[in-house]
């Protein structure tokens, strides 16, 4: 007994909407991270159930892609939250309006 | 046996990823986002997918989560941080998102059987499949990732480098 893929989008949406929750209400620059770390888990999940839904590899593959883009998007993420906190000695966001209209 | 592990997994991914958003101090924040990793992990698994199981656990878990406390704790973060409320972002990207999986979880009564299987993946090293397409089908795709690796290890050693003093002391 096989389960259905729409368990698998339920899963995937809730953990999609409570990263993006976390984005829209955290004031720290590396919970907000944290909370990007959760959406794109929550896409590779969707990925490799659709996956094997599909018998198709390009799923897993691009689940690999996906794992790619994360690891450099922390690489350079933390890089420029430590260059902000040498600068301004505090990692909430609300005190970084320089680029705000 | 099958629902049994999916609900296992689901339920403490749901709920450590509540957790990831609700804990105040981000080393607690980044300790339940290890527990989900392991356990997407283990969704992995159950859905034959093992090479992907592995790299989860070692990429993810082993590297980036070390990466985010190592941060957290070089940057010695103060844990009185209040959530700031942006409603009308919210309901415009949530409000959608919402009602969509409403849809699905309306769909899912009424739900079409699998479609036929065109390749079987199940049987066999699963490793040796994604390698097999890895490197004849994305094989461009690959290389890129590659340069993006490089990109990011350079941006990163250039953004995080302190500023060397013109005259070194004697």
């Amino acid at each position: 007994m096989t389960i259905p893929i729409t368990y698998y989008l339920v899963l995937s949406a809730i953990v999609f909407l409570t990263g993006l929750v976390g984005v829209l209400i955290r004031r720290n620059i590396i919970a907000i991270l944290l909370s990007v770390e959760l959406m794109l888990n929550a896409t590779n999940i969707n990925f490799v159930a659709f996956s094997e839904h599909l018998h198709d590899l390009g799923g897993q593959v691009f689940v690999f892609f996906a794992l790619t883009v994360a690891a450099a998007e922390v690489a350079v993420g933390l890089a420029i939250i430590i260059a902000l906190h040498r600068a301004k000695d505090t990692i909430n966001v609300e005190q970084f309006n320089l680029l705000k209209w | 046996m099958d629902h049994l592990f999916f609900g296992y997994f689901a339920g403490v991914i749901a709920l450590t990823a509540v957790l990831v958003v609700a804990f105040r101090n981000p080393v607690y924040s980044a300790l339940s986002l290890l527990i989900m990793f392991f356990h997407v992990a283990g969704l992995y698994v159950t859905l034959h997918a093992e090479f992907l199981a592995a790299v989860q656990v070692i990429v993810y878990a082993g590297a980036i989560l070390v990466l985010y406390l190592f941060v957290v704790m070089l940057l010695n973060l103060k844990t009185d941080d209040r959530y700031h409320s942006q409603w009308r972002a919210a309901a415009f990207v949530g409000g959608p998102l919402l009602i969509e999986f409403l849809v699905l979880l309306a769909g899912s009564l009424a739900a079409p059987p699998a479609a036929a299987p065109r390749v079987d993946i199940e049987t066999g090293d699963n490793t040796l499949a994604i390698g097999e397409t890895l490197f004849s089908t994305y094989l461009f795709p690959f290389e890129v990732a590659s340069l993006i690796l490089l990109v990011a290890m350079i941006g990163a050693i250039v953004l995080a480098k302190r500023e060397v003093p013109e005259t070194p002391a004697s």
